[in-house]
């Protein structure tokens, strides 16, 4: 599904990445778990190609998308949830979800409406709210509403990226059952969270990446039980 | 039957992808955690955050037995002590030994490697599993037995010895799958004939061997007096223990764990890659070890790699057979001579049994080999033209197969020592 090879990304002088090489298997939910600062997003920007990687290689369903465009990569199967929800508040749920079709939505307009109805079955709640304008929603609907939009895209491919920010304990498991949620219907997922341990029990795998390094690969499983990550992610004395 | 079917019919290339992902981490640890490793790589000019195709493995240094020897015991961990969880020690026969450590993950991933392979070879969780191999120090008593039990098979630990006990218990136990050296399964097989007992008795039907060279002769041999499936399996202590290869029921090369190792073949001698299809040193890379990890281990092994497909339906490529040890080899009179070529011509012998000692003498500035060899009753007591005949013909034989003339004799049977464990064959009287 997805492909990254010694992959190098920064901002002006600054090198965030360093040489990372990971991958997605279809059907997986990958995570990626780190500090803050580890670079976690300039990797999901490097993916969606809103940074361009200084080197290395990015593939997607044997594609190269190395130096492709955004919109383009989005329309190619990968879409981004990024950090914070970022919905348009001013626009109705509705209206916004529909414009995460917008590159299918020319297309094939009759498709992309009915993938609403698959949206809204997914997450009900916005059904109920779909007239009302996004920003006046509770962070947590924000965040289905983001998952919402990107879903309209029909992504191969949906990164998350940090969703649990901000949310009460009770929206976090919520969110993350919906995730789940995701694969059983057949979507590939990447996942970056600082909530490791959350983060780590609803993956099959996941990558630790300090310093815009990936230092350690490993089933989920194989990683919560590792006392580096206990120590230094999941907030464990051991 | 696959264990890991996902990771054993993997594509080369999502193969390839995942061990760069692996190696280029386990170089960022080792680097990070081992001052040997962080020294011999600055001393080399490697770069190992610069590490960016699988390629580029021949620019890392390798790893010998005698830097182990020299780090011993604990100087090549890679995590503190009281992450281990299990520490094994290599049997030290060939000199000082050598301390191997495992994490909790370690121990997790080396018995879905050993399962896998017990699976590749038909043992299931219906399976009763008498492992006659050491405990102990020792890592192929306990890296079968986590294996086993991981599949599910109703696991025996009687470790090596005893040979009246393990064929009782054998029988009385319906023991099914019987994990052992090829050797002390020979010395099963004609302990089952002396006791009178018959396969009937048994109710054997899977063997795996491993921890010395065979041949397939002998692997005919004991399929025939045991009435079992023989699969091989390799491993050494050193990066792991068992798991790391071994056959499928096709019988037809070992299948290489290689998602959690990485094997070069190289040319002991020059240390370039060996051709393709050339026979040369086995060296291992772990990618996911984490108390003992190792980067290009030259494990002194010699093997080749098996070109094509295997029927069973594995990506994972095949090694073939051990063919004998780079120091096992032997020089006389410049020849390259290893045990297993002599092995091979004596199995074809008739009247010749599977144990024999090659003795290797300094006689005046020439070196001699002396092969001994155990014959059946019939023949040692039998004319002294029969005997002569025989020896001629091994002698025949054996300069044909190694181009060098070597001595043969005739012993009585059962006169050579026997181990329960691997089988010394060669004493080198050139040194003493």
């Amino acid at each position: 599904m997805l492909k990254v090879r010694n992959c190098e990304a920064g901002y002006g002088k600054l090198r965030v990445l360093r040489r990372v090489s990971m991958h997605v298997a279809p059907g997986e939910i990958v995570t990626i778990i780190g500090a803050n600062g580890a670079g976690k997003t300039t990797l999901l920007h490097t993916i969606a190609g809103i940074i361009r990687p200084t080197a290395g290689e990015v593939s997607l369903q044997g594609l190269a998308i190395t130096r492709t465009r955004p919109e383009k990569i989005v329309a190619l199967g990968c879409s981004l949830v990024p950090e914070g929800r970022q919905v348009f508040a001013t626009m109705s749920v509705h209206e916004n979800l529909v414009l995460g079709a917008y590159v299918r939505y020319r297309q094939d307009r009759s498709r992309a409406l009915a993938e609403l109805e698959h949206i809204y079955q997914l997450f009900p709640v916005l059904r109920e709210r779909s007239g009302q304008l996004a920003g006046t929603l509770s962070g947590g609907e924000q965040q289905m509403l983001a998952m919402g939009r990107a879903l309209m895209a029909r992504p191969a491919l949906i990164m998350l990226d940090e969703p649990s920010t901000g949310l009460a304990p009770l929206i976090v498991k919520n969110i993350f059952r919906i995730i789940t949620k995701l694969r059983e219907a057949g979507n590939t997922v990447l996942l970056i969270e600082q909530n490791a341990t959350a983060a780590l029990k609803i993956a099959d795998r996941g990558y630790v990446l300090e310093t815009g390094k990936i230092i350690l690969e490993g089933s989920a499983a194989d990683l919560l039980a590792n006392r580096d990550v206990q120590r230094a992610y999941l907030g464990r004395e051991v | 039957m696959y264990w890991d079917k996902e990771k054993e019919c993997i594509s080369r290339e999502d193969l390839e992808q995942l061990q760069l992902e692996r190696l280029q981490s386990t170089l960022f640890r080792v680097a990070t955690h081992v001052p040997f490793y962080r020294k011999k790589f600055r001393e080399l000019g490697v770069d190992s955050d610069g590490f960016r195709s699988l390629d580029e493995l021949q620019t890392l240094p390798f790893t010998t037995k005698q830097d182990l020897r020299d780090n011993y015991p604990y100087g090549l961990f890679a995590v503190p002590l009281r992450e281990v969880v299990r520490v094994h020690a290599s049997s030290g026969t060939t000199g000082q030994s050598t301390v191997v450590g495992y994490t909790r993950n370690d121990l997790k991933n080396w018995s879905d490697m050993v399962a896998r392979i017990l699976t590749g070879a038909g043992v299931t969780d219906e399976d009763v599993v008498q492992i006659a191999f050491g405990y102990g120090m020792f890592t192929g008593g306990f890296g079968l037995h986590y294996g086993a039990e991981r599949v599910g098979a109703s696991v025996i630990p009687l470790s090596s010895g005893n040979t009246k006990r393990q064929l009782q218990v054998m029988a009385d136990f319906k023991t099914t799958a019987l994990v052992c050296t090829p050797s002390y399964a020979l010395v099963l097989a004609d302990a089952l004939e002396e006791r009178g007992l018959s396969l009937n008795d048994l109710s054997l039907k899977y063997g795996l061997f491993g921890g010395e060279p065979w041949s397939e002769a002998m692997r005919a041999e004991i399929q025939d007096k045991l009435g079992i499936i023989a699969t091989d399996n390799y491993g050494l202590s050193e990066v792991m223990g068992p798991g790391v290869a071994g056959e499928c029921q096709e019988r037809n090369g070992l299948h290489v764990n290689e998602d959690h190792f990485l094997i070069e073949i190289i040319n002991p001698q020059s240390l370039q890659p060996a051709l393709p299809g050339e026979i040369g040193e086995i060296v291992i890379t772990t990618l996911t070890k984490e108390a003992f990890p190792v980067i290009r281990y030259r494990t002194r092994d010699l093997t080749r790699l098996l070109p094509g497909p295997c029927p069973c339906g594995r990506t994972l490529r095949r090694i073939e057979r051990i063919f004998g040890r780079t120091d096992d080899m032997l020089i006389i009179k410049g020849v390259n001579v290893y045990p297993s070529q002599i092995e091979a011509v004596l199995f074809e012998v008739e009247g010749a049994k599977p144990h024999y000692q090659i003795v290797v003498e300094r006689d005046g500035r020439l070196d001699k080999i002396t092969v001994l060899v155990e014959v059946i009753e019939a023949i040692f007591f039998d004319q002294m033209k029969k005997q002569s005949q025989m020896v001629e013909l091994i002698k025949h034989r054996l300069h044909t197969e190694l181009g060098i003339g070597v001595e043969v004799k005739l012993v009585e049977e059962k006169t050579l020592e026997r181990s329960e464990g691997k089988a010394k064959r060669i004493i080198d009287k050139r040194h003493l």
